[in-house]
C-alpha cells in the first residue's frame, strides 16, 4: 500500500504529465500515488508476470530505457509510460505431433531468421536475459539452449516491442522450453513407476487405514513418523 | 544513515554477528517442536489465534462461522448490480461450462473438460485480468508429488494432515496426495521443464512439515513454469478466454441450480450474460484484503470475488477462520516489503537467525508454527532487526547454502530471488535477507467434496477459493498440487455433468433475496461487494476526487 508523503518528494513525467512523489517508491505504486487506479498494468506485482513493461526515459539522457514497473525505483526527472499489451501473434501447434528436430522451430517462427543481430532486445530485457543468443540458438536449432537461456522470460513483450526485425522472442522461447521439456529432457522413471502402483492399487489399503483413523491413533502415527534428513 | 551494499550501516553491524555465527551453524540443528509446543507458541503469536480479528457470520448457511473481519465486510456489504438495471432475456455467451477465473485452476478446468467431452465452442474462462495473472504464476518453491521410492501418497497424506492440525477433510487430502504423480507426469507430457538430473530423477526438496523430499522445482519459477506452459496449451486449443471481464454475480435457474454468470467489461462498463449448463469458481484467493494490515504476496486481482458471489448463491463455506501468513516476506527494502521469499531458501538450508546471529527455530517447521517462531522473536523476545520504516524483521541467512552445497547453488536455483533482491542493491549469495510474516494464502473457502462439488447443484470449486483440502494450515507445495488436482477434477466432474443437465430460467432473484436478509440483519452499510480490485491511490488524490465522469 501506497505511504503517506515523506520529506523528499520528486517530480515524474507520466506519459508527459507532471506529478510530485514522494521519492523511493516503484514506478508503480508512484503511478497509484499520483492517483492512477490500475486496471492494465499490474498483475502479480512481485516481477513474476510481466503486466508492467515500462518505457522510460531518465532526465538528460539519450537512452531509451525498459523496465518492468513494480520492479523499478522511481528517479527524478523520469518521464515513462507503461505498455499495456504487446500485440503479437503465437504459432498455434499441437505439441504431441512435433519433434524437437532442428527445424521445428525455425519452421513455426520464419522471422527468426530475419535476426541482424543488434542486440536491441537483450538490452529492452527486464530480466536481463540473454535475448539474442536464445533466438540465434533457436534459428541453429539448439532446442536445449533456446530453452534454459530462456527460462527465467516473464513474457512482458519489451523484447518484441523493440525488435526491428518484428521477432516475438517470448513466444519463440516457450515452443523451445515445451520441446525441451517434452523431448529432450529424459523421463523421470521413478514417477512412471509411481503412477503404475497407484493404479495397480499399491496404496489403497494403508489410505484407507488413515482415512478412517480415530483422531488420537492418527496424531500418534503423524507424532511418530520418521523425518527425511 | 549510510547504505552499504543495500543495507543500513547499523544492520551491517548485526550481519556481522550472523557471519561470526555461520561457521557454527553450519552444522548445528534446532529441535522441532512438539504438538504441545506448537499449540502453545500458535494460541500467543500467531495471527489467526486472536480472537478479536475475526467475528461471527450472522446469516447464510455458514451462520455462525467466524472469519477475518475484512471477509466479514464484505460478506455484510450489498450486492454491486442492482439486478433491476440487468436484462438477463439477451443471452451474449450459451455454453455447457463457464469457468469463472483464468489462473491455474481454470486453465486445468478447461483442459480437462476438454480432454472429458465437452467442445472448446461450449466452454469459456472469464478473468478479472489477464489469462494467467494469478497467484499461480507466482508461486516458486514447487509442487509435491510422492514419487520417490520411501516415500508415499499415504505419507504424503500423513504429513499435510497433520500439517492441517488434522481439520481437513480427509477424503479431499486422498485425492489431493494420489492424484499427485498423475499430475506431475501429465505436466512432463504438456513439456513443463522441471529440475531433474541426466537419467531423469526429479530433484527433489524437504518443504516446512514435510518428511519426506517431494517438492519438484523448476529453478525458483515453479508456479510460472507451470502456469505458462498450460496457458500455451490452451492458447494452443484454442479456449476462449475474456480477460478483464470478472464475472460480479452467478446466475441461478428456476430450479436453484448454478446458471452461469454476469460479467462486467472493465474498459467498457459493459454487462455480458453468461448462461452455462455449470459454472467452475476458479476466481483464488484474498491476500489483497490485507488481512490484519498485513502486506501480503497475492497478485493484484486476489479479492475474494468468489467468496462473496458463492455466498450470495448460498453455498457452504469452510476453515475460513484461517489464514496462511508466509513466514518469510521481505522486510527490507522497502519496495518488495510483503513480496514472497520462497521457502525453498530454507528448503536449501538457509536459517532463520535472530539479530545476535542466533539459530532459533528449526526451519521447517510447517507455515503456522515457523511465522509463530519468527513473530515471537520479533516482538515476545525483541530480538529482531527494525528496518528505517519500523518495521522489525530477522535474517534468513542465505549464504550458507553456497556454504552447504557449493558456490552458485543459489545463482542456479533461486535466479527469481537473487534478481529481485538485486534490484534494489541486495547480494543474497553475500548478506542474508531481512523476513518478516506476510499474508500468503486463504486456507479454507468454499466447501468442497471429492468431485469439486460445492453444496449448490451445478456449481464447482477448484484452486485457492476452495477449503477443506488443506484445513487450518496449509503446506509448502500443496496449493500449485490444489489447483491442478481440483481444477481437474472440476474439469472432469463438470463435463460428465453437463451432459444430464438442463437449465430453466435465469434468475437474479438470489441477489434481491441477499438484499432483504442484509436488511432484516439489521446490516447498515455503504459496502458493496464484490470489490473486484483493491484501491491503493494516494489519499490526497482520492480526497479531491469526483465521480462525474
Amino acid at each position: 500500500m501506497v505511504e503517506e508523503p515523506r520529506a523528499k518528494m520528486i517530480k515524474v513525467y507520466i506519459m508527459g504529465k507532471e506529478y510530485e512523489v514522494p521519492e523511493g517508491l516503484t514506478i508503480m505504486k508512484a503511478m497509484e500515488y499520483a492517483g492512477y487506479r490500475f486496471i492494465r498494468g499490474s498483475g502479480c506485482r512481485a516481477g513474476f508476470c510481466g503486466a508492467c513493461g515500462t518505457i522510460f526515459r531518465k532526465k538528460g539522457e539519450y537512452k531509451f530505457r525498459t523496465a518492468l514497473a513494480c520492479q523499478t525505483t522511481i528517479e527524478d526527472g523520469m518521464y515513462l509510460t507503461e505498455l499495456p499489451f504487446v500485440p503479437a501473434n503465437k504459432a498455434v501447434y499441437s505439441i504431441g505431433e512435433l519433434t524437437a528436430a532442428p527445424a521445428t522451430i525455425v519452421s513455426l517462427y520464419p522471422e527468426i531468421a530475419r535476426c541482424v543481430s543488434c542486440n536491441t532486445c537483450t538490452k529492452a530485457c527486464p530480466q536481463d536475459l540473454q535475448v539474442m543468443d536464445f533466438i540465434q540458438a533457436a534459428l541453429r536449432g539448439d532446442v536445449e539452449k533456446a530453452a534454459v537461456l530462456s527460462f527465467d522470460c516473464l513474457q512482458c513483450g519489451l523484447c518484441a516491442a523493440r525488435c526491428p526485425a518484428d521477432i516475438v522472442h517470448y513466444h519463440v522461447a516457450q515452443l523451445a522450453r515445451r520441446l525441451y521439456g517434452k523431448y529432450v529432457s529424459p523421463r523421470s522413471p521413478h514417477l512412471e513407476e509411481r503412477n503404475k502402483e497407484i493404479e495397480a492399487g499399491k496404496f489403497d489399503e494403508e489410505m484407507d487405514k488413515f482415512t478412517k483413523m480415530d483422531l488420537e491413533e492418527l496424531k500418534k502415527s503423524y507424532t511418530e513418523r520418521d523425518i527425511e534428513k | 544513515m549510510e547504505i552499504i551494499r543495500g543495507y543500513p550501516d547499523y544492520m551491517r553491524e548485526s550481519i556481522e554477528k550472523v557471519e561470526k555465527t555461520r561457521p557454527h551453524r553450519l552444522k548445528a540443528t534446532f529441535e522441532q517442536m512438539s504438538l504441545e509446543e506448537r499449540d502453545e507458541i500458535l494460541n500467543k503469536y500467531h495471527p489467526d489465534y486472536k480472537p478479536e480479528a475475526k467475528r461471527e457470520i450472522t446469516f447464510g448457511p455458514s451462520k455462525g462461522q467466524r472469519v477475518p473481519h475484512e471477509v466479514a465486510d464484505l460478506i455484510e456489504a450489498y450486492p454491486l448490480v442492482d439486478p433491476d438495471q440487468i436484462d438477463l432475456s439477451q443471452i451474449d455467451y450459451d455454453v455447457d461450462i463457464l469457468i469463472i477465473g483464468g489462473g491455474g485452476a481454470g486453465t486445468v478446468a478447461a483442459l480437462w473438460a476438454h480432454y472429458s467431452g465437452v467442445p472448446l465452442e461450449n466452454i469459456v474462462i472469464t478473468t478479472k485480468l489477464r489469462h494467467g495473472d494469478s497467484n499461480s504464476m507466482m508461486a516458486q518453491g514447487g509442487i509435491q508429488a510422492a514419487d520417490r521410492e520411501g516415500d508415499s501418497p499415504p505419507r504424503h497424506y500423513l504429513d499435510a494432515i497433520g500439517g492441517g492440525h488434522f481439520t481437513n477433510k480427509p477424503e479431499l487430502v486422498k485425492a489431493l496426495t494420489m492424484d499427485a504423480p498423475k499430475i506431475i507426469k501429465w505436466h512432463e507430457e504438456l513439456g513443463v521443464m522441471y529440475d531433474k538430473d541426466a537419467q531423469g530423477t526429479m530433484m527433489e526438496l524437504a518443504g516446512g512439515g514435510t518428511s519426506r523430499k517431494r517438492m519438484h522445482s523448476s529453478r525458483d519459477y515453479t508456479g510460472m513454469e507451470i502456469m505458462r506452459t498450460i496457458r500455451d496449451e490452451a492458447r494452443n486449443l484454442g479456449v476462449q478466454v475474456l480477460e478483464f471481464s470478472p464475472a460480479v454475480e452467478l446466475l441461478l435457474d428456476d430450479e436453484g441450480k448454478a446458471a452461469g454468470a454476469l460479467l462486467y467489461n472493465m474498459e467498457t462498463n459493459q454487462y455480458y450474460v453468461v448462461k452455462a449448463k455449470a459454472t467452475i469458481l476458479a476466481t483464488g484467493g484474498f491476500g489483497r484484503l490485507h488481512v490484519q494490515g498485513f502486506a501480503t504476496t497475492n497478485h493484484y486481482g486476489a479479492t475474494a470475488d468468489g467468496l462473496v458471489m458463492a455466498y450470495h448463491v448460498g453455498a457452504n463455506l469452510i476453515d475460513l477462520d484461517s489464514v496462511q501468513y508466509h513466514p518469510t516476506g521481505a522486510a527490507y527494502p522497502e519496495q518488495i516489503v510483503g513480496l514472497l521469499v520462497t521457502e525453498k531458501v530454507r528448503g536449501l538450508g538457509a536459517q532463520p537467525v535472530n539479530k545476535e546471529g542466533e539459530l532459533f527455530v528449526y526451519p521447517l517447521e510447517p507455515r503456522d508454527v515457523e511465522a509463530a517462531n519468527l513473530i515471537r522473536e520479533c516482538y515476545g523476545r525483541d530480538n529482531g532487526i527494525t528496518t528505517p520504516t519500523g518495521m522489525r524483521g530477522v535474517w534468513l541467512d542465505s549464504p550458507m547454502i553456497d556454504d552447504l552445497s557449493g558456490e552458485g547453488t543459489i545463482k542456479k536455483n533461486l535466479a527469481a530471488m537473487v534478481r529481485m533482491f538485486e534490484r534494489f542493491g541486495i547480494d543474497m549469495t553475500a548478506d542474508p535477507l531481512l523476513v518478516f510474516p506476510t499474508l500468503h494464502y486463504q486456507n479454507g473457502g468454499v466447501e468442497i467434496n471429492e468431485r469439486a462439488e460445492t453444496s449448490v447443484p451445478g456449481l464447482f470449486a477448484g484452486g485457492e477459493v476452495e477449503g477443506g483440502v488443506h484445513g487450518k494450515n496449509r503446506l509448502m507445495g500443496n496449493s500449485l498440487l490444489d489447483y491442478n488436482v481440483f481444477g481437474r477434477r472440476a474439469g472432469i466432474c463438470a463435463a460428465e455433468y453437463v451432459k444430464k443437465a438442463t437449465i430453466g430460467e435465469l434468475s437474479l432473484d438470489h441477489v434481491r433475496k441477499y438484499e432483504e436478509t442484509l436488511k432484516n440483519a439489521g446490516i447498515k452499510t455503504d459496502r458493496k461487494a464484490p470489490i473486484i480490485l483493491p484501491d491503493y491511490r494516494g489519499k490526497q488524490v482520492l480526497s479531491r476526487a469526483l465521480d462525474i465522469f
